[in-house]
């Protein structure tokens, strides 16, 4: 959690941290001191088509805000969306999630528990072979997955240059312009650190200053390690199972969090 | 009460989010996969009251799965479409502001015209006197090409036409901006942009080509069906959409292959 929290300071100059910090103090402060006299009140001023109405709107929000992959913060939502009705964030919030549960096969999680930052997770496993793409095709991903699996094989965490060489034999060169990804270095260490795909966290006492790679939290909770070393294994032409380290851990994570999501 | 959904709905339900728009074909295809994925009864012609459950739900979302004809080849589309513009489905815009202000030209143009279609050189003239920000030729260009991937244009032999999912997506607009201009085939109620037109001027009702085609099927001697005058266009003939529809079937790869920038954005 800590190094979660060092991959975002760490892009951020002091002085807008500082008041990032008192920012979400006050918010803190205006959320906490809410009595239940107060929500009750205003409960009672708002008609439920008012409140119906204001549900639907922060659905929207949140699907446009997840589909151009930007974060999803309460402090937005209730900037943009909620204003009047703040005292009933939590009401309105609770049957926010229930939605996208209950009609879109999504569930809204909180990554990030001190700024509220929220990321929308697919319920429903990904099937090969549908009639129909469910997932825009982007190329991106392709990239994407191949960073994940040199993470994921040498161990959950790497240092920078290897992903850089990994990439290069795959003749995508993170110095030059690619054709289809375009600025390949700001790619994976900006848009998927963004998107919570990756983290990208500076290693402590380095000089010259180095990084390192991990599984952002997005990929823990989308990505099934167990199907990556099944693709591995078809890579290499070996049985998934010899690589008994990563195995013993896709097939724990795995079942750990079908029995979170039944 | 209206019946719950399913993950079999979910799963359509997230398809049609990620295409924008898919053709009945791939909606029926897509129907018999959800149902077998999730072990869910599968009736093969009740694909429209399994798209009414998830509409249940999604209405009071403002949103909604409508059903529409291509004007060009007469097949049926199914598309997610955004039933209110508030500030925040505004936002959802991929399209910088000169962008959106070229699209509604570009719309002007087809709405105004006779073919219900748009040339290159005049849409690239009416980016002369763009209000928001000029955009070169090129740029132009590139942003046209944009529309059509995106799937909002159609665009044949330098013509640019309103795609299904754009006129499916902006026909409570397209009313609202252009009372007059507006007129509805005779034969499907749905706005009609490329057409024939009755040539009597008391009369002048509008009929889609796909229309006019079943419509004046097997009829030697065609009749405007609304004014009895005789009909003066050549019929096009059914052979010519049902061809079409062949290449449309569920593998479509060029539907998936198309960037889908947005799911249910508004684009005005």
């Amino acid at each position: 959690m800590s190094q979660r929290k060092k991959s975002v300071s760490a892009s951020q100059n002091k002085t807008q941290r500082r008041s990032q910090a008192s920012l979400n103090e006050d918010e803190e402060a205006s959320f906490s001191q809410v009595s239940s006299s107060q929500v009750q009140r205003a409960r009672e001023n708002f008609t439920s088509d008012q409140i119906d109405r204001k549900v639907a709107e922060v659905v929207q929000f949140i699907l446009i805000k997840d589909q151009k992959k930007m974060p999803i913060r309460r402090a937005d939502i209730v900037k943009h969306v909620i204003k009047d009705y703040k005292l009933l964030y939590t009401d309105i919030i609770n049957r926010v999630c229930r939605t996208f549960e209950q009609v879109f096969g999504l569930k809204l999680v909180e990554t990030d528990p001190k700024n509220h930052i929220y990321i929308l997770i697919n319920k429903l496993d990904p099937i090969q072979g549908e009639p129909v793409s469910m997932r825009s095709v982007n190329p991106k991903k392709g990239l994407l997955f191949v960073i994940l699996s040199v993470i994921f094989m040498k161990g959950g965490v790497i240092k920078e240059n290897l992903v850089w060489n990994s990439l290069k034999k795959l003749r995508v060169d993170p110095g030059e312009k690619h054709d289809e990804f375009g600025d390949v270095k700001k790619v994976v260490t900006d848009e998927f650190v963004r998107q919570k795909y990756l983290e990208y966290v500076k290693i402590p006492h380095t000089e010259p200053v180095e990084y390192e790679f991990r599984w952002g939290l997005r990929s823990e909770k989308e990505v099934s390690k167990l199907k990556m070393l099944e693709f591995v294994g078809e890579l290499f032409e070996q049985d998934p199972q010899s690589w008994t380290q990563q195995f013993r851990e896709a097939s724990t994570v795995d079942s750990s969090s079908q029995r979170t999501s039944s | 009460m209206s019946r719950p959904m399913a993950d079999s709905h979910r799963r359509f339900l997230q398809t049609m989010m990620s295409n924008g728009i898919i053709s009945a074909s791939q909606a029926e295809a897509l129907h018999k996969h959800c149902c077998e994925t999730h072990g869910a009864h599968y009736v093969a012609d009740r694909l429209d009251d399994f798209i009414n459950v998830i509409n249940a739900q999604l209405q009071p979302l403002f949103m909604y799965i409508r059903k529409g004809m291509s004007e060009e080849n007469g097949l049926e589309y199914y598309a997610l479409v955004n039933m209110t513009e508030t500030d925040i489905t505004r936002m959802a815009s991929d399209y910088a502001d000169n962008e959106l202000e070229l699209f509604r030209k570009t719309m002007d143009l087809i709405v105004d015209s006779e073919s219900g279609s748009a040339s290159s050189t005049d849409i690239l003239n009416s980016a002369d006197s763009l209000r928001t920000k000029k955009l070169k030729k090129k740029e132009t260009e590139h942003v046209l090409n944009k529309f059509v991937q995106d799937k909002w244009l159609n665009e044949k032999d330098g013509e640019y036409t309103l795609s299904v999912r754009c006129v499916v997506e902006m026909e409570q607009y397209m009313r609202t901006i252009y009372p007059d201009l507006i007129k509805v085939c005779h034969v499907c109620h749905n706005i009609a942009l490329q057409c024939q037109m009755c040539e009597n001027p008391a009369c002048g009702i509008k009929v889609h080509l796909p229309c006019a085609a079943r419509y004046f099927r097997a009829r030697s001697d065609p009749h405007c069906p609304s004014c009895n005058d005789f009909w003066p266009h050549e019929i096009p003939e059914m052979q010519r959409f049902q061809s079409q529809s062949s290449q449309n079937l569920p593998s479509s790869s060029r539907e998936n292959t198309a960037p889908t920038t947005s799911r249910r954005s508004r684009r005005s």
